[in-house]
Order: C-alpha cells, then structure tokens, then sequence
C-alpha cells in the first residue's frame, strides 16, 4: 500500500462570481513528484494557496501524512511540514541569503547563536542537495536561478518535507531548469515529496511520477505520467484539440524597415543593458526576440519606442536615424506619428490607463489625431464610434465602450491595445508578450492578426519569454543574452534546444 | 578652546530630543510606516510631561506621563495605519494638527496661562548632573577639560540618550527583533510568508518610537525650559526626520545627523548679535535660517541617493 504526503478531498473555493476550485481531490503519494498541470486561471494556484494556509476552502478536508488538518495559516504548513517556493520569490533583496533563511525561524531573541547553526545547517543542505548557494551572498545580487535555490534552501531549513513549487521554470533558461530538475530528483530520492505547478507540458514528462490535471477549478484526470504522453495531457488540459501551430505561407520580405546598429544601453550603475545590437526587420517579416526574461529585450524595445534615450548607437528607421532627428515632441510621440507602433510588454503599466473606460484606453498616444479632438476637445461620439469599431473587429468582450479597463481579462485587454496599435497603420510594430495572461481562445485570434499584419507587408518586432510562441510566429529568431544578440536561426531550423543553449548566453 | 567647548557643549543639548525623536523615526520607518507625526508627538509628550510634573513635583512621573501621552499617539497612527491600512501620511499629520490643538486647550483649561503650564520649580526638573571628579579635572589641560566641560554637567536623559544609541543599534543589526524590523520594512511579503506577522512588528516598531519622542518631549519641557510652551518644538520633529533621511534610515549616521544639525542651531545662537569681521552683524533672521538652509542643501545634494526601506508607506495587504 502506498502512503500519502497529502490527501485532498472535495475541497471547493469560490472568490465572488469566480468559483476558483470545484470539488477537487487528489492523492500525492510520499517520496514522489507529482505534477498539477493546467492553463492560466485553472484553479492550479488557488488549490495550493489552500494547503498551504493562505485561504480557506469553502468546503472538503484536507489530510497530511493521512491525519485530518485544519491549516489556517502559513506557519500551521510550515509545523505539518508544508513549503513553498512561490512563482514571485518572497525574499529580502538587502538581506545575505543566511539572513533571509533565519528570518521568521532564528531560534532566539539574539541572531548570533541561531545564525551560526544556521549556518552549519546550511552548508549541509548544500552539499546534500548540491545547491551551491554562498551564505553570504546579498540576495539582490543573485541571479534568478540562484535565488530559486535560497527559496528552497529556506523551506527546507524549516524542516518541509513537502515542497510546492509554483511555476518554477517560468524565469529560468533551459539550462538551469534542468539543474532545477536535477535538485528536484535528489529531493525526491531523499524521501521528499514534490509538488509541481506548471503550464508546461515538457517538464510533466520529464520529471514527474503522477500528474493532476486541472481545467475551469476542476480536477478533470489524476493520472500515472508513464502511461500519458504529451498529446492526451494537453488535451485534457485544454479540453479540445488545440494546435498552436500557426498557418503562415512563406513570403519573401521586402526592404529594410528598421536597422539598427551599435545600440547601446548602460544604465546609471554602469551595467551594459543593451551591448552593441546590429539588426535588420523588413518588411513582411515577423522577427522574433528570444531569451529569458531580463536579458535586455525590455530595455530593447523602450529604446525601439522611444522611451528610454540609447546611450550610443543609430536606429535607423526606412533609411534615416532616428535619433537624429530634432522635434519639440517627446520621442515616444514622434516614432508613433512616423509609424512605429508599439505594444509593450506589461500593458497594464504602460499600455492601459486600467480606470479609464475602454473609449478612452483606445486613443491613448492617439489623442492629437484631427478625426477625433478639435482644438483640444475630443468628439466624444467619434471616440464611442471608433471603439466600437474596435469591439467589432477585434471580438472584445463585453462589448461596452465605456466599461473600465481594468475590468476586462487580461485577453481582452491586450486587443483593445492591439486594436489601437493597428488602427494607425503603422509600418513597424513592436510588440513585447503579446500573449501573457490571455486566454487560449484569445491567443490564436491574437497570432493570426500578426500573421495578416506581415502578410500586409508589415515589419513586426516581436519579444515574448514563450519558445513555443516565438516559434510558431516568426520568420527570423533573435536570441538575446546579457544584452548582446548571442545567435540569429530561421524559424525553420530552429528548436528549443539550440535556442536554449544560446539564451544561456553560449554564442554561435 | 573654552569657546569650543561651550559651542559644543550647547550641540548636545539640542541634538538629544532630534536623535531620541531620529530613532524613534527611525523604528516607525524601517518597519514600513512613514512617520510625520514625530513633531506631533514630541509635542504632546511636552505638553504631558511639564502638567504632571507641575502636578506630582516629580520629574520622573512627568516623564512616564509623556511617554505614556507619546506612546497612545503612536498607538493611534498604528491602528489607523496597520490595522486598517490608513494613509500613513494623513495619519501623521492629524496626528501634528491634532497634538498642535489640543495642547493649548488644555493648558488654557487646566492652568489659565495661554495655554502654557506653569514654571517648573527646582524639584520637579531634572537637573545638570555634574559627574564624579568634574571640578577636580577641570584645570587638567584638554582631556579634563573636555570631560568636566563637555561630558559632565547635562541632564539624565542626556545620558540615557548616549546609551541608548548604541542599544538601538544593536537591536536593529543584531537582534532577532531587529532583522524582522528591517524584513517588514522591505519586503513584508516575504515576512509574511516566514511566519512573521507584520502587524504586530510595526505595532512593536511604533510603541518603541512612541516611548523615545515621549523622552524627547520630556526633554523639551522638564528639563530644558522648566514649563510647556505651545509649539515648543517648533519643527523638531521634521528636523529630526531630515536628519533620518540623511542617514539613510541607519541609526548611527542619522545620529551624525541630528549632531550636524544641532551645531548648526548652537552656531546660530553663538553668532546672534556678533560683529564680523569684513561683514559686520548679520541680521538675526538671516542666521536663524542656517539650521534649515543646511538641511535643504545636505538633502538635496551631498547624501546621494537615499534609498529608503523598500515598501516604506505601503499598508500591508496580504495578497498572493
């Protein structure tokens, strides 16, 4: 008979309208890696959020090690022997990592004694687990592989046994996913048991020994992931046959549109942000940045926008630099009146005013444009006109111009920008996660604009930390590592493995 | 040389109530909670401290009563603040309006002197300890004399400031109180998660800060004037803060702080009335201004960038 870490049982949570978790249950055997799989808003981080004290279930128990618990906070997991490694680390930046792992468990009004049997205790870890963390590294130095490892160094100071993991892959290369794997394994043979979060088919068949899998708050198949593969997971996960390959016919692209050589970026600490980039984006082609996130492609397309002034280098735009040019405007205003169109990557910071109502989201950048202001008051009717527009063409839903922004999903959102973007026509379009926190549905509709975009014959920059994403959209792909452009692949050469050795920054 | 000393003799009289109020700032701040309502506090510790040692003759019980009046004050901006995640600066400034209102009234009723209290008599004050040894050192060149000029001869809560400097500071960096403090400030969410409730660090942070500006209060009233005077401390407290933020929320360098700033204020009384060489007499209004033109010009250009605690004036919401 096998024991279990963790039983859950019929357990329901509901915020407002949203009923987040329906009746899931599931067993998680001890000494195992079990998986939970599902889309954005499946329910996946609500059910751990649960056992691990943040929330209370509505309904249905919960059981650890088979005895009946209540867990009304985190420190109640922490006693039953509950960690967590959260999705955003919960670290202390000015903190040395040995600080960060005694905070909240330092063994006595004094730190000195606690912190030296920390100390000891840590370095045990390390070499159990082969962690190579420094003690007393400042946290805010780290890398992000680096401060993951503090984050599971701290949960197992605290003595868990069972470790939740929330979408651990999502900051880190290929490379160090795989060291992550590697610790997770040597967890697991240590008699811990592992529990995965993630949207990721590949890693479920890489590491895990079960899989749960969720869709809509439901557990809709709790499964042994040897007799699974990849196919039946994402359809049991989606519900459908989905395919997120995207139709594109070959085009040979035109001229150069956008050309830039020598950009560089060095902040006021004098890091190099962006270290002498040179490439081209023509016309009728998608070209797709690659890299895991923090790696200058945010900074790459501020300077492309206008937002952000290069420290050196041309931008040059149909032939003639940009930066040359003199206007009283801000540059932001004047790349968009020569046709730059830019969606940035975190739209609810720099896309959308999220109290405005969607009419006024759609002209932001847009409010000097004649048909819709006149000597500086807007046309209110040809504001509601030409969102509505928008609405019609773009599938937003609900279809209510003048609802708050902020109200809207994440999917519908991102067409209210992408419809604005659009509407001017532009010759260049940038855009950065194109598809972060929207929903499948609204993912294909979103690629098969882009394709029309280029099919148009327009230049499309895209940045997004999805592979899979890069991959099917772009022509040309772009890998970017410590600033510097470390390799260029066509799309149809490409694979995830090559592309993820040049984001670790191995060049070509 | 003797007018060396009694100049610095004078910058530690004014710097003890700015470094007990810079530290209670700075327990408020590194916990996350602004903290504007030092002058509010300090005010109302003032206010407390000279009525009841008026009324009981004892120093010592006007002090726990202005501790105790500084201490429900910062109990007040903790509830509004922590517990139902107020405005931290709304909360301070009622905090500054009101202590700056009711002083008075309750002067005027309870005393009927302008909303001043009464003259303290000899017993109710603290008194200038003179330190053993003092007079026999005092012909001693140099070190005696700075021992009996400038160490000898100051009130009690000059002494209990000097060792509470170095106390604070090793609670801040060296105790397990101090490394939750300094958690709750930057990244409460990851207190949180630790197991450590927030809340009650930034009560614990305020009644700390209370219990100092109460001291500084009593400074203020029972001992350095002898009665309450309304808006006595006539922007300590923001001084005091200037002098924080010029320390970078460090408990020693903002002790510098306060310091500087004292002998700004010493040097200011030192040249009223003096005859220049070359310029003659500055008018007293010019060289009132020094302390504050020093303060605008050191924040604004020779600290640098003063990074402040990370989720400084942000209420805690548990969230995920």
């Amino acid at each position: 008979m096998t024991d279990f870490a963790i039983e859950l049982a019929g357990i329901s949570k509901r915020f407002g309208a949203v009923q987040a978790n329906r009746d899931v249950s599931m067993h998680i055997a001890k000494g195992s890696i079990h998986g939970i799989i599902g889309e954005n808003g499946a329910g996946k981080s609500t059910l751990m959020s649960i056992l691990y004290g943040y929330y209370q279930a509505d309904s249905g128990s919960i059981r650890v090690n088979g005895r009946e618990v209540r867990i009304r906070n985190s420190q109640e997991a922490i006693r039953l022997g509950i960690g967590m490694v959260h999705q955003h680390f919960m670290l202390v930046d000015t903190f040395t990592v040995l600080e960060n792992i005694v905070l909240g468990a330092e063994g006595g009004l004094l730190l000195k004694q606690g912190m030296e049997q920390a100390r000891a205790h840590l370095l045990q870890l390390n070499r159990d687990y082969s962690l190579e963390v420094d003690p007393d590294a400042l946290v805010g130095e780290l890398g992000v592989g680096l401060q993951q490892r503090v984050e599971i160094l701290k949960a197992l100071y605290r003595g868990a046994d069972v470790l939740i993991l929330d979408e651990p892959t999502a900051v880190l290369t290929p490379q160090e996913a795989d060291h992550l794997f590697c610790i997770l394994r040597a967890l697991r043979e240590q008699g811990k048991t592992v529990i995965l979060i993630t949207h990721k088919l590949r890693e479920v068949m890489d590491i895990t020994d079960a899989v749960s899998v969720m869709r809509a708050g439901t557990v809709v198949g709790n499964v042994r992931t040897a007799d699974v593969d990849k196919e039946k997971l994402a359809d049991l996960m989606v519900g459908r046959k989905v395919s997120l390959k995207v139709d594109k016919a070959e085009r040979t692209p035109g001229a150069a549109v956008l050309e830039v050589r020598g950009l560089s970026l060095t902040d006021a600490r004098g890091v190099k942000l962006l270290d002498g980039l040179d490439f081209q984006v023509r016309a009728g082609e998608i070209v797709g940045i690659a890299g895991v996130s923090g790696n200058g492609q945010s900074e790459l397309l501020e300077v492309l926008a206008g937002m952000v002034e290069p420290t050196s280098g041309e931008i040059r735009y149909h032939g003639k630099d940009l930066l040359q040019e003199k206007s009283s405007q801000p540059r932001a205003a004047l790349y968009r009146q020569k046709g730059i169109a830019h969606v940035p990557e975190d739209r609810s910071r720099e896309g959308l005013v999220k109290s405005f109502p969607m009419f006024e989201n759609a002209i932001l950048g847009y409010h000097n444009d004649k048909t819709i202001s006149r000597r500086g008051l807007f046309s209110r009717q040809a504001l509601l006109a030409r969102t509505r527009d928008f609405i019609r063409q773009f599938d937003i839903r609900p279809d209510n111009a003048q609802l708050r922004v902020g109200l809207l999903s994440g999917g519908n959102q991102q067409k209210v920008v992408l419809a604005r973007e659009i509407h001017a026509n532009p010759d260049l379009l940038l855009i950065g996660q194109p598809t972060r926190g929207v929903d499948i549905g609204a993912i294909e509709f979103i690629h098969r604009r882009l394709v029309e975009l280029r099919d148009a014959g327009k230049a499309i920059l895209l940045v997004s930390v999805e592979l899979e994403e890069i991959l099917a959209l772009s022509d040309r792909i772009l890998v970017m590592a410590g600033g510097q452009i470390s390799g260029e692949v066509a799309a149809r050469e490409a694979d995830t493995v090559s592309l993820g050795l040049l984001m670790g920054g191995h060049k070509q | 040389m003797e007018q060396w000393l009694s100049l610095l003799d004078s910058t530690i009289r004014v710097a003890t109530p700015l470094v007990l109020a810079a530290l209670a700032g700075m327990f408020s701040e590194r916990s996350g909670v602004v903290d504007i309502g030092l002058e509010g506090k300090m005010l109302v510790a003032a206010f407390a401290s000279g009525a009841a040692a008026f009324v009981t003759h004892s120093p010592w019980l006007g002090l726990l009563a202005g501790v105790m009046a500084a201490v429900s004050m910062a109990m007040v901006h903790a509830f509004v603040s922590v517990t139902y995640n107020g405005n931290q600066l709304i909360s301070g400034m009622a905090i500054n309006t009101i202590a700056s209102g009711i002083t008075p009234v309750l002067g005027l009723a309870w005393f009927q002197q302008g909303g001043n209290t009464p003259q303290l008599d000899d017993d109710s004050r603290f008194h200038d300890i003179t330190l053993p040894f003092a007079d026999a050192l005092s012909n001693v060149p140099v070190l005696g004399q700075l021992y009996s000029k400038l160490l000898s001869g100051h009130s009690i809560l000059v002494y209990l400031t000097i060792l509470i400097i170095p106390l604070v500071s090793w609670v801040v960096y060296r105790s397990r109180f101090g490394l939750r403090l300094r958690a709750v400030g930057e990244n409460p969410h990851a207190a949180d998660t630790a197991g450590v409730s927030v809340a009650r660090v930034r009560y614990i942070a305020l009644f700390w800060g209370g219990v100092l500006c109460g001291m500084a209060g009593t400074f203020l009233s029972v001992y350095q004037t002898g009665s309450f005077i309304k808006e006595m401390t006539a922007g300590k407290g923001f001084l005091a803060l200037a002098a924080l933020i010029f320390g970078k929320w460090r408990p020693l360098p903002a002790v510098l702080g306060c310091l500087l700033f004292a002998f700004a204020d010493a040097l200011q009384i030192r040249l009223e009335g003096v005859d220049l060489p070359i310029v003659g007499q500055i008018p007293s209004q010019a060289i009132q201004v020094i302390p504050y033109v020093l303060t605008v010009l050191l924040l604004a250009g020779f600290v640098g960038r003063a990074v402040a605690p990370k989720s400084i004036g942000v209420p805690f919401v548990k969230s995920r």
